[in-house]
């Protein structure tokens, strides 16, 4: 082994030694192949994963703030503690590549550049959502921004994103398809018949299971034989690592390895984001199956947006007065959005009866 | 002892085959195990294996025959040491009562077509009969007024079974357009499980067919995440009971996107294949799910009978901009009809159209519903009742005026189908017709369906679950007062 690969090693077992400490249930079975550590950000590299993050976090709260007031409806999945995940992964990704997620979308559909007017207003069902009020949270898409859902049904939308590279073979356009899922989405069958026809197709797929440790509030180690989820593609031949999924820049370095393999034509890539959500499964989480301690340790110490704040201060001498401006563009935008979506008119009740079909063409 | 070898059948639903060629000839030694002949439908080819050892004495049907029927004596083999010209000479047909039991049929070597298929596809008695699959009603070439309506007139038919209609309505569509592809288990190399995609594999190419692993939930999904992207996939189940494992993308995914999306995510895609019961596969096997597809909004559900509504139907459900469930009818594929010979023939989706008039009594029905409606109907006739008889071809949109217009007339209405009665298609048209021609029906209206229970196996059993024609001429007896 040489003096990179063992630095890799020690990264990696430093990843894995600091999810034991906060989650011994999850066993250090680690990845097959080690990386080195990833390579640090630009400046203007790390201000943008921080403004990114800052995004979906304070949208994410207002959401929560908002529901907390009635008006969001149904159900709300915040992703408030991943947003490293997403924002690392888009930035490996080229414009035109495609996205695809289960129902904890929000953060998503802001990493993919869609509008937070349009993303909160369709959380209160108005008629200036995505979705014209008629999707809501699990359901929202944007075809110009190439982001495919926002889907309620769990693991459905790991066949969906593999019709997307699919599609992406056939057309030969040389896009990938990122398809997001959880924990526990990764325990349906589907996923297991998209792997397969995925490897046997080498079709431009990268699964990113988003392991934040709870499938609702059963945790990873009361669902699931095989914990490592890098190793779910391993019978069809399917490489996977294991990422430090709070550190965006070790998404974004593990983001690039898998996607270029999937853009070459070299199949399908598996990566686990080992990540953590700071809320309940949805806004009516009770939140038994976990201690507040256990939170508080991850907020404090593995914080996606909190490390990025420090390195942009101590790496990259950025001042502080900097970064509050950047908090405040954030707040108002987020302002603006909850702004527009509470008082947006709801849909117009023609609206009940459009979209159902479309007409054919002549 | 001298034994027959018989016709063997490949399939529940085969009648007939042809005998493609001898690989043994007369007076060659055969053992357990040989190729003796190569049987051909127009499904499928299967070698012909001996099962006895001896020598072939006689060979009864000749290569090249075509429409041997199941069952049939195709050849005589000497048992050996036994007088091989007197075995020839007397055959199965001995006098001898004893020694005339046919050999069953020797076992296909081939594949079976489809899941639930292959145990029927093993040997068959030769006295069997009850093994032939349900008659379907005797097609005549005798295309109905109506039908011609819908071509110009002075249009050339050209006889074609619905198997070809369909494979023929794929591959045109697939020639106008790159992103029209078929997708599905057994539809390339094997070249379709029921033979419909006979061919596209060779003229287009395993990019645009393409085979998928037994694995419905997996390629359902990847079709509609395809077909999101605007390519039009044609989803082929080998069965639409098989489509019980992908119905989430077919519901949840494919159907209500459109309006989840505000209307933004689109679905192109086609779900075809044999839908409702076959012949002696069983419940799980026969299923038909009519009702069940019918009911959902963001779906287009067609049903067709005639081997010309397959073909422009089908054409206009390939490019249909939403997602279509094609109901196919095992029974039916082999069956001809006249098609029109038309270089673009489209029909609308979404309309009704009157089979037979007449001014005694409405039948409603479709798919193969129809064979028991038309038949009815001759009989009827002949009994002076003169029955209008609706094949609804769409199941949704359901053309309710077309039938509502022909009970204003007729104040009478009999439904017909395979499938169960409680919220069937029957009692869907006879809820609209209690809402929109309450005023004109002289008698409630009657509904002849399956029964209500699974599928039985028994071939009589079987038989009593299905409508028969009879079931139709009673029930349009009795809104008739006669």
């Amino acid at each position: 082994m040489d003096a990179a690969n063992e630095a890799g090693q020690a990264k990696a077992d430093q990843i894995k030694s600091d999810h034991a400490d906060v989650d011994p249930t999850i066993p250090a079975t680690g990845s097959a192949v080690a990386h080195e550590p990833a390579p640090k950000f630009t400046r203007e590299e790390e201000l943008h994963a921080y403004h990114e993050m800052l995004l979906i976090r304070r949208f994410e709260e207002k959401a929560g703030q908002l529901y907390g007031m009635g008006l969001i409806g149904g159900f709300c999945h915040l992703y408030i503690g991943q947003e490293a995940v997403v924002i690392g992964m888009q930035m490996a990704s080229i414009e035109g590549d495609q996205v695809i997620t289960g129902y904890r979308d929000h953060g998503h559909m802001l990493a993919c550049g869609m509008d937070p007017k349009g993303v909160m207003a369709e959380l209160t069902g108005r008629r200036g959502g995505y979705s014209r009020g008629k999707g809501g949270s699990m359901h929202m898409f944007s075809r110009e921004k190439q982001f495919f859902g926002g889907h309620g049904i769990v693991g459905a939308q790991v066949s969906l994103g593999t019709g997307l590279g699919f599609a992406d073979a056939y057309k030969k356009n040389g896009h990938v398809s990122l398809t997001y899922m959880g924990d526990g989405a990764a325990n349906q069958g589907q996923v297991y018949e998209s792997f397969n026809m995925a490897q046997l197709w080498k079709l431009p797929v990268v699964y990113v299971i988003e392991n934040n440790r709870y499938a609702m509030g059963t945790s990873v180690a009361r669902a699931s034989a095989q914990t490592d989820f890098s190793r779910r593609g391993i019978s069809f031949g399917i490489p996977g690592e294991q990422v430090d999924g709070m550190d965006v820049r070790t998404v974004r370095e593990a983001a690039s390895r898998a996607i270029e393999h999937a853009r070459s034509g070299e199949g399908p890539y598996i990566l686990e984001m080992q990540t953590y959500r700071y809320r309940g499964h949805s806004m009516s989480d009770p939140a038994k199956y976990r201690t507040k301690d256990e939170v508080s340790k991850m907020r404090d110490e593995h914080d996606p947006i909190e490390m990025v704040r420090k390195r942009l201060i101590e790496e990259h001498g950025v001042p502080e007065a900097d970064l509050k401006a950047t908090d405040a563009k954030v707040r108002e935008a987020v302002s603006d959005a909850a702004e527009f979506a509470t008082h947006d008119p709801e849909p117009d009740p023609a609206e009940l009866w459009t979209d159902i079909l479309l007409e054919a063409r002549g | 002892m001298a034994t027959d070898i018989l016709m063997p059948a490949l399939s529940p639903t085969m009648e007939e085959g042809k005998l493609a060629k001898w690989l043994k000839k007369e007076g060659d030694p055969v053992k357990s195990g040989d190729v003796l002949a190569e049987i051909e439908t127009d499904k499928a080819t299967m070698e012909v294996e001996a099962i006895d050892e001896g020598v072939l004495a006689k060979i009864l049907i000749a290569e090249g025959t075509e429409g041997v029927k199941v069952n049939t004596p195709i050849a005589i083999i000497a048992a050996d040491g036994e007088d091989v010209a007197a075995a020839a000479a007397g055959g199965g047909k001995k006098a001898d009562g004893a020694d005339s039991v046919g050999q069953p049929a020797p076992t296909p070597t081939m594949q079976a077509e489809g899941h639930a298929s292959a145990p029927a596809a093993t040997a068959k008695t030769g006295d069997d009969k009850a093994n032939a699959p349900a008659s379907p009603a005797v097609i005549t070439n005798k295309t109905p007024a109506p039908v011609m309506a819908e071509f110009p007139e002075g249009t050339e038919m050209v006889t074609t079974t619905v198997r070809e209609a369909l494979r023929d309505a794929m591959a045109e569509e697939m020639r106008r357009e790159d992103s029209v592809f078929v997708i599905g288990e057994e539809v390339a190399e094997y070249q379709g499980a029921y033979k419909i995609t006979q061919g596209l594999l060779q003229e287009f190419g395993a990019r645009r067919v393409v085979d998928t692993p037994i694995t419905e939930h997996g390629f359902a999904g990847i079709a509609v995440g395809a077909a999101y992207t605007g390519l039009r996939p044609i989803v082929e189940f080998m069965t639409f009971n098989f489509a019980m494992q992908a119905i989430d993308h077919i519901i949840n995914s494919a159907a209500k996107t459109l309006y989840m999306s505000g209307g933004q995510l689109g679905c192109p895609i086609v779900f075809r294949g044999p839908n409702g019961a076959a012949a002696r596969v069983g419940a799980q096997h026969s299923h038909d799910y009519s009702s069940w597809y019918s009911s959902v909004p963001g779906l287009k559900v067609i049903a067709p009978y005639t081997a010309s509504d397959a073909k422009g139907l089908l054409k206009a459900a390939i490019r249909d901009p939403n997602p279509i469930i094609f109901l196919e009818n095992e029974i039916l594929y082999g069956q001809s009809f006249p098609v029109p010979k038309l270089d673009d023939f489209v029909l609308p989706i979404g309309k009704a159209r009157i089979h037979r008039p007449g001014t005694d009594v409405t039948i409603v029905s479709f798919s193969i519903g129809m064979t028991y409606a038309l038949k009815a109907a001759q009989a009827l006739a002949e009994q002076g009742i003169e029955a209008e008889v609706i094949d609804l071809r769409t199941l949704r949109p359901m053309d309710t005026d077309t039938v509502i217009e022909s009970v204003k007339k007729t104040g009478r209405c009999v439904t017909v189908e395979e499938g169960f009665p409680q919220s069937g298609i029957g009692a869907e048209i006879s809820a609209r017709l209690m809402v929109d021609a309450f005023d004109y029906l002289d008698a409630p209206v009657l509904r002849v369906t399956g029964k209500d229970v699974p599928m039985p196996y028994a071939a009589n059993l079987e038989k009593l679950a299905l409508p028969n024609v009879a079931e139709v001429i009673e029930a349009v007896k009795a809104v008739c007062y006669r």
